[in-house]
């Protein structure tokens, strides 16, 4: 039954579906207004997770579409300016996606490093985009709390990228 | 003949072309979004239609979320009281003995403004009303300091009002549905609001950056401001009113002046939005372009008329072949221009076309101030 199971296509609900609603799920949890010994919550930028391991997964069509759409779900809840995460979720994607072929068979340390590098890429995508549009700079500190906050995150995508790098006999 | 039948079959593109195909297409989706958003402005129609639904649909799920933290809040302040309520006592009575000072001094100084301003027959400022509403959500990022409030259009909430929590200026509503209001933080990037220093009367621009403490630009003068000076509204513009409570300035460690503000001390999830009209929602754009200017004389109005509206230039009439001509010359040599043609208008008299309507209200005259901090 498992082999039967293993050689069917991944279905893209499981590893596009499932982690997007998640992550906008615990987005929406995150901004709730509480505070807890007079300090906010963090605010990470989940989706960066699906940003960079969708792109260690597997290439794909949808996941880009997948990419644009939370991304612009980000900045209509958030209410920033439409457009801006999803450039800035974009762009890392399509630089892990062209060092798919580098990144493959290096150390877990690495791929941090590379988690860490994608993440940067999207707060400085993020941080001149809102530079241009506004005609100010963000404040530094604000930036590397929340870029902090993002890269925290890596288990979250070590996890997913464990769980489906090798779910279709296709990709090995 | 179907493209499954034709020659092109075989082709078959790699994974990788097709996904780098997807992202480019993605890529400039969200490229051409990003252009064309307008959120700076304050305009309802900059808000648009997506941003609203995603709003009214963020307020019941949110408010949902929220509710029961809210609730736990409220026990967890309940338990406290019960067991500090002997030293919350001793602390409220030495705070009643110092407000009770303040209110003397209130009434004092109340009678005082009143005689002085009927001395000066100045225009007394309307009473400003305002709503309460919690806040279900709230984004902090460096990008986009935002909070999304249960209340909206259906309680007059307009764009532009302004929004405070207890203790001060939280920000201004920057889109309105049914149900939803979002507010645009003074913290926020886009955020510029007009301030003065209480002190000194010193204008200058509050401008957030993303971060916690805005940042006091567009200073003038020497030593405008000190530290722990009050930083108020000033009003100019026209989109607040004067005089809301903004916070205390202070010296960044990057040696900008910035505020650090007096609603980082309330609770974040309860707001209230002054039902305060703004400049351009008080004055009537029909009004200020017609003209109040009296008439001009008859005769300076023909010189206009005649200016504006030249008499054609008559024909030149055929030459006389008789003697005498000269007498009955051509009209041609007369000068072309008629005397009465020359502008009689004294200077500094416009013509009434161009002339401003002189009840133009300035922003400050037309922002109706509160006569004290909505409290």
């Amino acid at each position: 039954m498992s082999l039967i199971q293993s050689a069917r296509p991944l279905a893209a609900w499981r590893w596009l579906g499932l982690p997007a609603l998640y992550c906008i799920w615990a987005t929406i949890l995150f901004a709730v207004p509480i505070q807890i010994l007079g300090l906010r919550l963090p605010e990470p930028v989940f989706p960066l997770v699906l940003s960079f391991a969708w792109a260690v997964i597997r290439p794909s069509i949808l996941a880009p579409f997948a990419l644009l759409a939370i991304g612009l779900f980000l900045d209509l809840f958030w209410g920033g300016p439409a457009g801006l995460w999803a450039v800035s979720l974009l762009a890392p994607y399509a630089v892990v996606l062209s060092a798919r072929s580098i990144m493959s068979g290096q150390s877990n340390l690495a791929r941090l490093a590379w988690y860490i590098g994608a993440t940067g890429l999207a707060f400085g995508v993020g941080y001149l985009l809102t530079a241009v549009d506004s005609l100010a700079f963000p404040s530094p500190m604000a930036v590397f709390w929340q870029f902090l906050a993002t890269a925290l995150l890596y288990p979250v995508a070590r996890g997913l990228i464990e769980r489906f790098e090798d779910a279709d006999v296709r990709f090995r | 003949m179907s493209l499954r039948d034709g020659p092109l079959v075989d082709i078959k593109a790699p994974l990788i072309w097709t996904a780098s195909v997807a992202v480019i297409v993605a890529g400039i989706i969200a490229a051409a979004i990003l252009i064309g958003d307008r959120r700076e402005t304050l305009q309802a129609e900059a808000y648009s239609a997506s941003k609203n639904v995603v709003d009214s649909v963020a307020v019941p799920v949110g408010g949902a979320i929220a509710a029961p933290v809210r609730w736990t809040g409220g026990g967890v302040d309940a338990v406290r009281g019960y067991f500090f309520a002997i030293s919350q006592n001793q602390q409220l009575r030495q705070q009643n003995l110092d407000l009770e000072r303040y209110r003397d001094a209130a009434i004092a100084l109340r009678n005082e403004n009143e005689r002085l301003r009927a001395l000066l027959s100045l225009r007394t400022d309307p009473p400003i009303d305002m709503v309460t509403g919690h806040v279900v959500i709230d984004a902090r990022g460096p990008f986009s300091n935002t909070r999304l409030a249960d209340i909206g259009s259906e309680r007059g909430v307009v764009i532009g009002n302004p929004v405070m929590s207890e203790h001060g200026l939280v920000g201004r509503v920057v889109g309105v549905s049914r149900g939803a209001s979002r507010i645009l933080l003074l913290t926020d990037i886009a955020s510029r609001t007009p301030v003065l220093v209480d002190r000194t009367n010193a204008r200058a621009i509050l401008t957030g950056e993303g971060g916690p403490n805005p940042k006091l630009a567009y200073m003038r003068g020497q030593n405008p401001v000190q530290p722990g000076d009050r930083i108020l509204t000033s009003g100019d513009g026209g989109v607040f009113p004067r005089g809301l409570p903004v916070g205390v300035a202070v010296m960044g460690l990057d040696g900008n002046w910035r505020v650090r503000l007096d609603s980082d001390f309330a609770a974040i999830d309860f707001v209230r939005v002054l039902l305060f009209k703004d400049f351009h929602q008080l004055v009537d754009q029909k009004a200020l372009g017609e003209s109040n200017l009296p008439p001009l004389p008859p005769a300076q109005s023909e010189a206009i008329q005649q200016l504006e509206h030249p008499a054609p230039k008559p024909v030149a009439a055929p030459a006389p072949a008789v003697a005498g001509a000269e007498t009955a010359a051509p009209a041609s040599n007369a000068p072309s221009k008629p005397a009465s043609a020359k502008p009689a208008v004294k200077p500094g008299v416009a013509p009434a076309k161009r002339a401003r309507p002189s009840r133009t209200p300035t922003p400050s005259s037309a922002a109706p101030a509160p006569s004290g901090p909505p409290r």
